[in-house]
């Protein structure tokens, strides 16, 4: 156990080490990604102050938040994406994860998460110009920022198991492409990426509770922006949790039977 | 005692197949027509502690193969393979903190960091000592005469400076036993002879078990004893490294030095070298006797050797022999 933590403290080191010494490239692709949730904001914004003030429950100040929030959330939720496997496979870059005496799911894990602090280091600046900008309607209680910051590493961890199990269907067949993209897009309706779900159908928002990508991306939001009852807060961490050790569960399953296909071919 | 234990060891990839065009294109999506490739068949040796044997084969051979099963990186599909007691495909903790893979064309090192930083990291995977790891890492550099190399980002190393990083990487954890596959790749003269004389050396020194795969002769000739060619993914020769040419080499070369310019020498062998009183003659190897007698009888012979073709040539021969299984 102290080995792994050792591990981990050294890979996340490294991460953030190469991501900061890499600043500049780092700002510009955060910056590119901000014009999605700019261009969400401007919409709902307009939508609710035409109808009123309120859509699903938000202000045009509520979407201000929710959509600035979204941007941190939207970042912790970048993991090694199943595109990813296919190169690993082709080219061989796995022999060398496969020769460490660690598996290689920490590899990725610790990997990303380094990079995530600083993802969070340069995003601070960004959040405040927006904040600035947009003038978000935003009261956290102590209690909501501590479940915050655990969330969005819940929704990091989730988002890292859910794709490294539909990564392992690389191994049998490199041309999946398709299937990923089916896969985001069901995330991309059903997780509150496009729209908080509270805007979208009942029967969405119920579906929505049962998967997995509201409790990767909304709920983070949510627990920060929404003034969610302190059950929920607590039951969202628990769902968390819950879809964490089922798609990790099975991704290392998958894991066993896929590394039995590799070929090793590139390396 | 054997290190590494190998039986009957297969490994086969299907692989699809079709004719060029559109037809035959369409005609896969209905009917996928699938090769079954023998990679490795059924190979069988053992290596004891502290050998260097070298593992010799064409492009193809299923050199890296073999190399790549007794590293766990590949799941064989039949046979079994032991390397210290322990299953490689299973890639216990046990087994994967004795063995390395040093291969010639791949760096597992961070591109972007200094390798300094990536050999700390290597420190806590394999959960060594703080003072034992710097105490081997800082022999290696030593060794490896790398000096502050391991203070630049990977990617700003020239690639001998980077092989050189990458060996010290793949050595700190002290593994008992080392795949080398072909570690000198596009190395030039002086870098592989370099890197000859420090796995030689590491050898002498901590008795590890060296497998190496290389298609510079060089190399196993300055490192090995003990040679394994396989071809077609099947063995060939398991042996010394001398009785490679015993076995293999139709012919012996013989030269022959002369105080004034001897006669024609066509009866006697095919004349391959003239330089000026030395001439070389390349005989069928039933003949070698019978023609140096003659030579000795014949002629004014101030110095004579006999000696084996190249290993080079040998190993040619080898690889373009058919394989009759």
């Amino acid at each position: 156990m102290k080995n792994l933590l050792d591990f981990y403290v050294g890979q996340m080191r490294i991460a953030a080490v190469t991501q900061l010494q890499y600043r500049a490239a780092n700002y510009f692709y955060m910056i590119g990604m901000v014009a999605e949730p700019i261009v969400y904001l401007v919409v709902w914004s307009t939508i609710a102050e035409a109808q009123g003030g309120v859509v699903g429950g938000y202000t045009a100040g509520g979407f201000a938040a929710y959509y600035i929030v979204w941007t941190l959330v939207r970042n912790m939720n970048i993991v090694f994406t199943p595109y990813g496997w296919e190169w690993r496979i082709r080219e061989g870059q796995l022999s060398g994860m496969l020769l460490r005496p660690i598996h290689p799911l920490h590899g990725d894990i610790a990997y990303f998460a380094g990079w995530k602090v600083a993802v969070i280091i340069l995003w601070l600046p960004i959040a405040a110009v927006l904040a600035l900008v947009f003038r978000p309607e935003i009261n956290p209680t102590v209690q909501e920022v501590v479940v915050f910051f655990i969330a969005i590493w819940g929704a990091y961890l989730i988002r890292t198991m859910l794709l490294w199990l539909l990564g392992m269907i690389t191994f049998w067949t490199t041309r999946v492409g398709a299937l990923f993209e089916l896969y985001f897009a069901a995330e991309l309706l059903l997780s509150g990426r496009l729209v908080p779900m509270s805007v979208m159908p009942p029967w969405v928002q119920a579906l929505s509770a049962w998967m997995p990508f509201r409790w990767a991306f909304q709920y983070p939001i949510e627990a920060l922006v929404g003034d969610l009852p302190t059950e929920q807060l607590w039951l969202g961490l628990g769902m968390q949790a819950l879809w964490i050790v089922l798609a990790g569960g099975a991704a290392l399953i998958a894991w066993r039977w896929a590394v039995k296909q590799y070929s090793a071919v590139g390396g | 005692m054997t290190v590494i234990q190998v039986e009957q060891l297969s490994k086969s990839y299907f692989v699809p197949e079709r004719e060029a065009g559109l037809g035959a294109a369409l005609k896969s999506l209905v009917r996928r027509k699938n090769r079954e490739v023998k990679a490795v068949d059924a190979i069988s040796f053992e290596i004891g502690p502290g050998e260097v044997v070298g593992f010799l084969g064409p492009n193809g051979a299923g050199k890296t193969t073999t190399l790549k099963m007794l590293s766990g990186l590949l799941y064989p599909t039949g046979g079994a393979a032991r390397v210290l007691g322990h299953t490689p495909e299973k890639r216990e903790r046990g087994f994967l903190t004795q063995v390395t893979l040093v291969m010639g064309n791949r760096s597992q090192l961070q591109w972007d960091i200094p390798a300094l930083d990536s050999y700390d990291l290597q420190r806590a995977i394999y959960g060594l000592d703080p003072a034992g790891y710097r105490r081997t890492r800082d022999e290696l550099i030593e060794l490896m005469q790398v000096g502050d190399l391991v203070r630049k980002p990977v990617r700003n190393l020239s690639l001998g400076e980077r092989m050189k990083v990458e060996f010290i990487g793949a050595l700190l954890h002290n593994p008992k036993v080392i795949f080398l596959d072909e570690p000198t790749l596009g190395l030039d003269v002086t870098m592989q002879r370099r890197l000859r004389e420090f796995v030689a050396g590491y050898n002498a020194r901590t008795g590890a078990t060296v497998l190496l795969t290389s298609h510079y002769m060089a190399d196993v000739e300055a490192l090995c004893k003990r040679v394994i060619v396989i071809h077609h993914g099947t063995l060939l020769y398991d042996g010394d490294l001398a009785g490679l040419s015993a076995r293999f080499a139709s012919y012996k070369t013989i030269s022959a030095s002369f105080d004034q310019t001897p006669p024609a020498l066509d009866g006697y062998g095919e004349v391959v070298a003239t330089d000026g009183l030395r001439v070389t003659l390349r005989v069928p190897k039933a003949e070698t006797s019978r023609a140096t007698a003659r030579l000795l009888t014949d002629l004014a012979v101030v110095d004579l050797t006999v000696e084996d073709p190249p290993i080079d040539d040998v190993i040619e021969k080898v690889f373009s022999s058919p394989v009759v299984k």
